[in-house]
């Protein structure tokens, strides 16, 4: 696999973007926003502390996560099976020097960077709002680019499975949705029956919001090394699976 | 020298058998044409030139390597693909659609937005350069794919049926230029329907039928030899 084919792939893709990111920029940046000011603001002014944090302080660090995560999962649900099965973009690139799985890679990099693009916007409006004290924040940046890998890869398995476009609403309904409802961001899991606390173990958005938290109001200690490796060891784990999934689904 | 060589080729798809046992070789230089109907096999063997399908069986070889994931990359450098679809990308302009592919060929910017006029002047599309792909014409879509395809200078050109469903005067447009090509020293293999095409432009034909090669002559030798125009040998072979 030649890195440098896999970024031809990426630029593609960042070229149509530029030509249409008017029209979708909005969109994405809106649907985090409502989140933070109708629960931050709405229902926060029902809800007393939160270990010691105001309501929309304690949602902050894990909006900016469950942004980053739909942001490389539409991108690669719907954007990859567009580019895949209607637009023959996948042909087009095949018939020149670049090789599937860096087609692949290409993919992946591109959702990553949808996260990266649309999570730090949404983190410099809540600097903007005062919700960031801390200069720790910064590292929070990579870990929503890795948060976006995770995500872009997970929704190249679903497009290598699903039987058409319309069955991307189970992958949105039956997976993701629980992940964002279930990962911290709105109540602290620890105080659910004990099935959901070790469910949420399973749950790369639980990791990846905890490490958010930690890095908008604790300190870098154990815990927040576990939660890096683990995340880590998550994707590595499951990365191999789109690959080969997506190849066997495009040459069959 | 024979640019591509391809020996007992069998592929299938699932039980179905789209190739079958097909051998030819390619010279250097040459305009080589694989004839047949719709659903012969034409597109498949295309595809296994440029490595996109690999056969079930037999062994294709392309400038004497053959298409394993090392060669691969070194291979398609130097091939041109004009697909029988054109894939090209709707949301963006006629210019951007070619340096974005001259991109994939690892063309720096300059050089491609030289070679993305020169091509354009080639096929008459210059004034059409920064018009987005989704309102040109279909047969300046053709034009358009045509010469994406020739971005990278390629040795080897695969046209898949390069004029199917366009009007007359664009027909002749893509043969004329596919005569000077020839002309300047490519190799050029295409697929058609059209015996005229085949009979026009190439050199050696290859009638295919039901993933077959039932015979490869020169357009002169199979008139001569079947005695009757190509179009009575190509009917008279494939006959249910």
């Amino acid at each position: 696999m030649n890195f440098k084919r896999a970024i031809r792939v990426w630029q593609r893709n960042a070229t149509v973007y530029r030509k249409l990111y008017r029209s979708s920029l909005a969109l994405n940046f809106f649907e985090p926003m409502l989140y933070l000011i109708a629960l931050g603001y709405g229902l926060g002014g029902f809800i007393k502390e939160i270990n010691g944090l105001s309501y929309i302080e304690f949602i902050a660090p894990g909006i900016v996560m469950s942004s980053a995560m739909y942001a490389a999962s539409y991108e690669c649900t719907y954007g990859t099976y567009v580019r895949m099965e209607y637009q023959k973009t996948f042909d087009a690139i095949l018939a020149t020097p670049i090789l599937f799985n860096e087609l692949v890679l290409g993919e992946i990099l591109w959702g990553a960077t949808k996260s990266l693009i649309y999570g730090t916007i949404i983190l410099f409006v809540m600097f903007l709002f005062g919700l960031v004290k801390e200069f720790q924040v910064l590292l929070l940046v990579p870990y929503i680019f890795i948060c976006g890998i995770i995500f872009a890869n997970l929704s190249i398995i679903a497009t290598a499975l699903v039987p058409g476009i319309d069955s991307f609403n189970y992958f949105y309904t039956l997976f993701l949705t629980p992940l964002f409802l279930f990962s911290g961001i709105f109540f602290p899991i620890e105080d659910m029956p004990s099935i959901f606390t070790e469910l949420s173990l399973l749950n790369p958005l639980f990791h990846l919001v905890n490490i958010s938290r930690i890095l908008f109001y604790g300190s870098i200690n154990e815990n927040f090394i576990f939660e890096s490796v683990y995340i880590l060891f998550f994707l590595i784990v499951f990365m191999p699976f789109s690959f080969i999934l997506l190849k066997k689904r495009y040459f069959i | 020298m024979d640019i591509v060589t391809g020996k007992n080729l069998i592929k299938y798809y699932k039980s179905f058998k789209a190739l079958d046992s097909v051998s030819f070789f390619i010279r250097q230089g040459e305009c080589f044409s694989f004839l047949g109907s719709n659903g012969a096999g034409k597109t498949t063997l295309m595809s296994m030139i440029y490595g996109f399908i690999s056969p079930s069986s037999g062994e294709i070889k392309v400038f004497g390597k053959s298409l394993n994931k090392k060669n691969l990359p070194e291979i398609k450098q130097k091939i041109g693909v004009i697909p029988q679809d054109n894939n090209l990308d709707p949301d963006l302009s006629v210019l951007e659609n070619l340096i974005v592919y001259a991109r994939y060929f690892n063309i720096r910017k300059k050089e491609a937005i030289e070679r993305a006029k020169e091509l354009l002047n080639f096929v008459s599309l210059q004034e059409w350069s920064d018009m987005n792909v989704r309102k040109l014409s279909g047969g300046m879509k053709r034009k358009l794919t045509f010469i994406r395809g020739l971005i990278n200078d390629p040795e080897l050109l695969i046209l898949d049926e390069p004029t199917t469903g366009l009007d007359p005067r664009s027909r002749k447009q893509i043969w004329d230029r596919i005569e000077i090509l020839k002309h300047s020293g490519k190799t050029i293999v295409l697929t058609t329907h059209y015996m005229e095409e085949a009979e026009k432009l190439c050199d050696r034909i290859a009638i295919m039928n039901k993933g077959q090669i039932l015979v490869i002559d020169t357009p002169e030798n199979l008139s001569f030899k079947f005695s009757g125009n190509l179009e009575k040998v190509y009917l008279n072979m494939t006959e249910e």
